[in-house]
């Protein structure tokens, strides 16, 4: 007993606060089409994307940054430069009940009821663990989300929100539904990653992937990224409260 | 190295028996493909390792016979799931299993619908069925079952268990799983073999080396093309990154398994360091980005090997005091001592892999026996355990991050200077002609069968990742336990679901 005391107060204290971390250099963030592009509408890096991210739209490549999965193909592939990869991780964005349609008073009493403790229930219905395990990084002492009154439970009976990661498979379905429906309300559903935000976009048509999370149940947050960066995660979970 | 031998499905038991020879030489995969366009055919594959080389038999089904082959799991327990797979998947129903409840497709899947058979396509819709999913149980006077998952309590991956009890101590385990089927060998069926392998590095997040690392050997080893030696080494770096973040998190994690929250924290923070140093040499934190088919996209400089040396050195006496907190304490040793034995000769029947197999004393390690890239030139031992439990697993995974960090500080000595490219272009390959590829997984070996089909496509890809044969070693090592110790058993094993489900 007395060596886990030592070795706690040898520690010390490691937690950050959440933006303090800087993307090392080789991050891969968020592709950006460059200003005064000189897109000649070859289409490589369309044909390149192995998630069909990207669509030329008047004559200029745009990035669905829902399906992207940040590898890089299509800045390498483009002979012009119009795109460039940054390291920004900072990519949610809000739907459903916090979206732009909704009115500000709804968006503000939700915000009252749950953001000053939120209790979230993980949900995975066909991820490739990858966003599950950044969601326990989120839990570790550098990134410490209790710090900020969220935390995980067990039960979603106890939680306020959902967060959800995976296309819907075939298999998970009924789990979804159930899940969601034992939430009691007001809740919230975050899709985290590049597979629930768009479904079978990551891995193509298939039998046994039924959709993106926003086909089955209200989507209020998405966090793109595969797997989106712990810290990815707390910006998703800071804009939605309105805490940036 | 490997020798095919092609029989028909009839002769299959015989043909298996005798080259298992009672366990001698064991399974290590199992796998079936519609042939029917190339020669009418359906085709089981069965791989054993035989001494120091892989065998491989090809029992074909002809496609207007009876599509029934007799049943191998009699014998060799290890291929119980894998023919369950096959009869799910291709409807070649193996005669003489103990066992055919459904698998991979659940009671929301009509009957007689094969998605891998080739005349099935992904675009069909397929109505949902309302059948039962059968779960084995005991019944008996006091004995009563518990349903558990799949969604857990813990940021875990879902699975469906239902543990048989007698007062606190579980009689039986059976499990459902394939919660996270994606169908994803059938969905890059077709897409050519580059681009697949950005589905393939997602089959799971964790193994996310190993399984590029497999399906880019076994293109390679199809086209004969070999890695420039710099991207061997660089491909050995990322993969023993990958084992070092793993089991120093597994380490940690474990005492989730029994409420020891400073073990649990110093874990996380020291995997977060490793995870850190990932994405400073990747970009990536699982480490992807890395590995491509014919070599490697990245390469590293004099600045990013002093940072991970750095990182390793920060890391060792960390770690040390960490397990100290382990060695030293009775409570913790109580709980991990004799709990979830897997005999020595269970874990052979069912040809676990991996830490799993290394802690029940069978000595596996496919970087030694079938070795791979730059492995033959690299220096490490294996750790062998032999009382099979979960401290058994704990200390091998221990005395494997030693390991694995004078094998990163080898590499990283021994890496030659670049010459040319990193990456050697694929040629277009032979359409059908097929291949093998595999390594070792932080959890146990992982193996790809590549068949490429017109224009260098995928026509056929297996993918068994280490916790496919490690799964069903957790269900004898359940029972005799009491329930509160299963997610201990289970944390042991860290079996990746994702890995199993695709």
């Amino acid at each position: 007993m007395l060596k886990v005391w030592k070795k706690v107060i040898a520690t010390g204290n490691v937690t950050e606060p959440w933006e303090k971390a800087v993307p090392p250099e080789r991050s891969r963030g968020e592709v950006v089409v460059q200003q005064n592009a000189a897109c000649k509408g070859c289409n490589l890096c369309v044909n390149v994307c192995p998630t069909n991210a990207i669509k030329l739209y008047e004559g200029s490549p745009v990035v669905n940054q829902k399906a992207c999965v940040f590898c890089g193909l299509c800045v390498d592939s483009c002979q012009e430069g119009c795109l460039k990869q940054t390291t920004n991780y900072k990519l949610a964005t809000l739907g459903g009940s916090l979206g732009e349609n909704t009115g500000s008073e709804l968006r503000n009493k939700i915000r009252r009821v749950l953001g000053r403790s939120l209790h979230i229930r993980h949900l995975d219905i066909g991820s490739c663990n990858g966003c599950d395990f950044e969601m326990n990084h989120v839990c570790n002492p550098v990134y410490d989300i209790q710090q900020y009154g969220i935390d995980f439970v067990a039960s979603p009976r106890h939680a306020d929100l959902l967060m959800v990661t995976g296309p819907v498979t075939r298999n998970s379905t009924q789990a979804l539904m159930m899940t969601y429906e034992a939430t009691p309300t007001p809740k919230l559903v975050m899709a985290l990653g590049a597979c629930a935000c768009s479904g079978d976009q990551i891995f193509g048509e298939s039998y046994a992937i039924r959709g993106a999370v926003d086909a089955f149940v209200p989507v209020d947050i998405y966090v793109p990224g595969c797997p989106p960066r712990p810290q990815a995660i707390i910006h998703g979970l800071m804009l939605a409260l309105d805490r940036m | 190295m490997k020798e095919y031998k092609t029989i028909p499905a009839a002769e299959l038991r015989e043909t298996a028996y005798q080259l298992y020879a009672d366990g001698k030489n064991g399974l290590m995969s199992m796998f079936a493909n519609d042939e029917r366009q190339l020669n009418g055919n359906y085709a089981i594959y069965c791989l054993f390792s035989v001494g120091k080389s892989m065998q491989v038999i090809k029992a074909v089904l002809k496609e207007k016979g009876k599509l029934e082959f007799p049943s191998i799991t009699p014998k060799i327990s290890g291929a119980a799931w894998y023919e369950r797979e096959i009869y799910d998947m291709f409807g070649l129903k193996p005669v003489g299993h103990p066992d055919l409840r459904p698998f991979a497709l659940h009671e929301n899947w009509p009957q007689g619908i094969f998605p891998l058979r080739k005349d099935f396509n992904n675009k069909t819709p397929v109505p949902t069925a309302k059948k039962e999913f059968p779960m084995a149980g005991v019944e008996g006077e006091g004995v009563f079952q518990v349903p558990v998952g799949p969604i857990h309590a813990g940021i875990i991956e879902p699975g469906h268990f239902i543990f048989s009890q007698a007062g606190e101590d579980i009689i039986r385990l059976d499990a459902k799983l394939f919660f996270l089927h994606r169908g994803i060998e059938k969905a890059i069926e077709g897409a050519p073999i580059e681009r697949a392998f950005y589905q393939v590095e997602r089959i799971s997040g964790i193994c996310t080396v190993a399984h590029s690392l497999s399906y880019c050997q076994a293109i390679e080893n199809i086209a004969g093309v070999t890695v420039p030696p710099r991207a061997q080494y660089l491909r050995a770096l990322v993969s023993e990154m990958e084992r070092l973040y793993n089991h120093v998190g597994d380490i940690g994690n474990l005492c989730a398994g029994m409420g020891f929250a400073v073990g649990i924290m110093a874990g996380a923070r020291l995997k977060e360091d490793i995870m850190r140093v990932n994405e400073a040499l990747t970009g990536h934190r699982f480490l992807r980005g890395m590995v491509v088919p014919g070599g490697v996209r990245l390469d590293i400089n004099d600045q990013l090997s002093a940072e991970i040396r750095s990182m390793l050195d920060k890391l060792i006496p960390d770690f040390n005091e960490m397990i100290e907190l382990f060695r030293g304490n009775d409570a913790y040793l109580n709980r991990v001592e004799t709990t979830g034995i897997v005999p020595r000769q269970a874990a052979l029947d069912l040809g676990v892999v991996g830490i799993g197999a290394r802690a029940s004393g069978v000595d596996v390690d496919i970087r030694r026996d079938f070795p791979y890239g730059c492995y033959s030139s690299l220096k490490f031992d294996v750790p062998i355990y032999t009382s099979g439990d979960v401290a058994a697993r704990l200390w091998v995974r221990v005395d494997e991050v030693a390991q694995t960090v004078n094998l990163i500080r080898e590499i990283l000595e021994k890496m030659p200077k670049a010459k040319g490219p990193l990456k050697a272009a694929i040629p277009v390959i032979k359409p059908y002609s097929s291949g093998f590829g595999w390594c070792e997984s932080p959890q146990g070996n992982n193996i790809h069968w590549l068949m490429v089909g017109e224009n260098n496509t995928v026509y056929r890809l297996y993918a068994r990742a280490a916790a496919y044969p490690n799964w069903p070693a957790l269900t004898v090592a359940a029972p005799g336990n009491i329930i509160p110790d299963f997610p201990l058993i289970n944390k042991s094993y860290e079996l990746s679901y994702a890995c199993v489900d695709r």
